[in-house]
């Protein structure tokens, strides 16, 4: 009896110290979070306090030499960039996801997940690299300068496209058996089960994983720099070259001082607000899968 | 032991040209781990502050990346590295030597095809250098460009990026620094360097300064330096910092 309890209050002790260390690594992730937070407003302030918020938006252009720092045609390409890419690769993504799930032989399911998983491992510096001696000089001999949305397009869309077909995998692999087998109960074909009940009801699961993949998209810097042309502009068409918010930081930062450095500082912010967005709408659509 | 761990820190201060900033940070560095007890402060501004402050007395040592000028001979300047830059274009463009008008006409984006040039019918492809990098600065000053004026297709950090750019792109014109470009093509990537009012785009002709788009980066005093502003500038000039200048793409002094 003695030595039983003596046992459960060191069990109880040892979990309570694991609560403590654990809770208090969870904290310091927060803590970080808020400090990366803190350090971009610090930063941004002298920027801000100088012009307010609408030098960002109602200036000439980016035109840091002569305090101009209009950010919004470089909004405007991180967004089409990035929603470019998932226009590409959340049908490629649930696809391939599908495939592997309900049309795939046995053999193949495993080696496919391994694959994918390898695309999502490999730097972004080597997808720059292959962007710059490959994509770039093709789209270049077809519609020169070949540096282009249309090339961060791509190089993103194989970037993001493991993140949407693993999620998407998972998703559909935690529809429940009941529904389908259910569905192959009242005769449904294998098409009709995947388009009638396996997706619909992954729907949110996969949709999480879009928007998670699209955050990369957007934090992606190294790859997009090397093909994108890094143009500040507005795009007006696909062949255009742009520059996306990162990259803006990217290439200036090493050089920069004073309000330009606060206006660069002041663009990450902007970077986070979209993404910390994108978070809450990806957690909101998770929710909706325990429902 | 005693005394050099009590003895008073002595401090340096340097500042001036954003371009020499960087080299002389390094060299800094170096300066420091040899030195101990000596803190070299780098603070940049632009040539013009590195000029004042070394009058006014608020720094030991200005940065200078350029020649002084006549009213400013009461100042002392020492060269410690040169910075060239060189036009690129792919190997197989037939185009051969480009005026400096016809350069301008390029950036502007006043001529798009290399056929207006003795080129084939090809559209250019303008690569200019992100904001705030030294060669951007020496590539407009040269030109009398102003930086909006530039009609850029592509923009790039570093000067490798420039070199990978312009050898997957025929149609492509960049400047980078020559040291690199030099280094590049005689390795077989498919650039040619060109040259510029006859004189050929080469290491040596930036070094004896014969080159046109190339300056020097000096560091100036006011007067005779105190001592130990003299030993850093001894050290800025000797041998034992050529690798930090050709790190940074620079091109260490004659000897």
């Amino acid at each position: 009896m003695i030595s039983s309890q003596h046992n459960t209050s060191s069990r109880a002790r040892a979990d309570t110290i694991l609560t403590r260390v654990t809770g208090s690594l969870a904290l310091m992730v927060g803590v970080l979070l808020g400090l990366v937070l803190l350090l971009l407003i610090k930063e941004s302030g002298a920027v801000l306090e100088d012009g307010g918020w609408a030098r960002f938006f109602d200036s000439d252009g980016w035109y840091p030499q002569s305090g101009e720092y209009n950010l919004l045609p470089m909004l405007w390409a991180t967004l089409a960039a990035s929603l470019g890419a998932l226009l590409i690769a959340l049908p490629l993504g649930v696809m391939s996801a599908v495939f592997s799930r309900f049309y795939a032989p046995a053999w193949m399911v495993n080696p496919l997940r391994r694959i994918m998983m390898l695309l999502a491992g490999i730097p972004s510096v080597v997808y720059g690299l292959w962007g710059l001696t490959v994509l770039v000089p093709l789209l270049g001999s077809w519609m020169p300068p070949g540096s282009s949305l249309l090339s961060a397009i791509c190089i993103l869309a194989l970037m993001i496209l493991p993140t949407v077909s693993l999620t998407s995998e998972a998703a559909l692999t935690a529809v429940s058996p009941e529904s389908l087998h259910g569905a192959a109960a009242l005769g449904l074909s294998r098409k009709g089960i995947v388009l009638g009940v396996a997706l619909p009801e992954a729907r949110a699961g996969i949709l999480a994983g879009a928007l998670l993949a699209t955050m990369r998209a957007l934090g992606e810097t190294m790859a997009v720099l090397m093909v994108a042309g890094n143009v500040v502009q507005t795009p007006s068409s696909l062949f255009d070259p742009i520059r996306v918010l990162t990259a803006n930081i990217a290439l200036e930062m090493p050089y920069a001082i004073g309000d330009h450095r606060a206006a660069l500082f002041a663009s990450g912010l902007l970077l986070m607000m979209i993404v910390t967005l994108l978070a809450w709408l990806a957690s909101r659509q998770g929710r909706h899968i325990h429902v | 032991m005693m005394n050099s761990a009590f003895a008073e820190t002595q401090k340096l201060v340097l500042t001036g040209s954003s371009t020499i900033a960087p080299l002389a940070l390094e060299i800094g560095k170096r300066f420091e781990q040899r030195n101990p007890g000596v803190r070299v402060d780098v603070q940049t501004g632009g040539s013009t502050r590195g000029v004042n402050d070394t009058r006014s007395g608020l720094a030991d040592i200005g940065m200078a990346s350029r020649k002084l000028n006549p009213d400013e001979s009461d100042l002392i300047s020492y060269r410690i590295a040169m910075d060239g830059i060189g036009i690129i274009l792919h190997r197989d463009n037939p185009v051969h030597e480009l005026s400096d008008d016809q350069i301008r006409a390029i950036y502007t984006g006043k001529i798009t095809n290399w056929k207006l040039l003795g080129g084939t019918d090809q559209k250019i492809t303008v690569v200019n250098k992100a904001e705030g990098r030294s060669t951007l600065e020496l590539f407009l000053h040269h030109f009398k460009l102003k930086s909006r004026d530039v009609r850029p297709h592509v923009i790039i950090g570093d000067n490798q990026q420039g070199i990978k750019t312009v050898a997957g792109n025929v149609g492509a014109i960049s400047y980078v620094s020559i040291g690199t470009a030099e280094y590049e093509q005689a390795y077989g990537t498919p650039i040619r360097l060109l040259g510029m009012h006859g004189v050929a785009a080469t290491v040596e002709n930036v070094r004896a300064a014969h080159f046109p788009l190339s300056r020097p980066l000096n560091l100036v005093s006011r007067g005779a330096p105190n001592p130990l502003a003299q030993q850093f500038i001894s050290f800025a000039q000797s041998q034992v910092v050529d690798d930090l200048v050709t790190a940074q793409y620079f091109v260490p002094r004659a000897r």
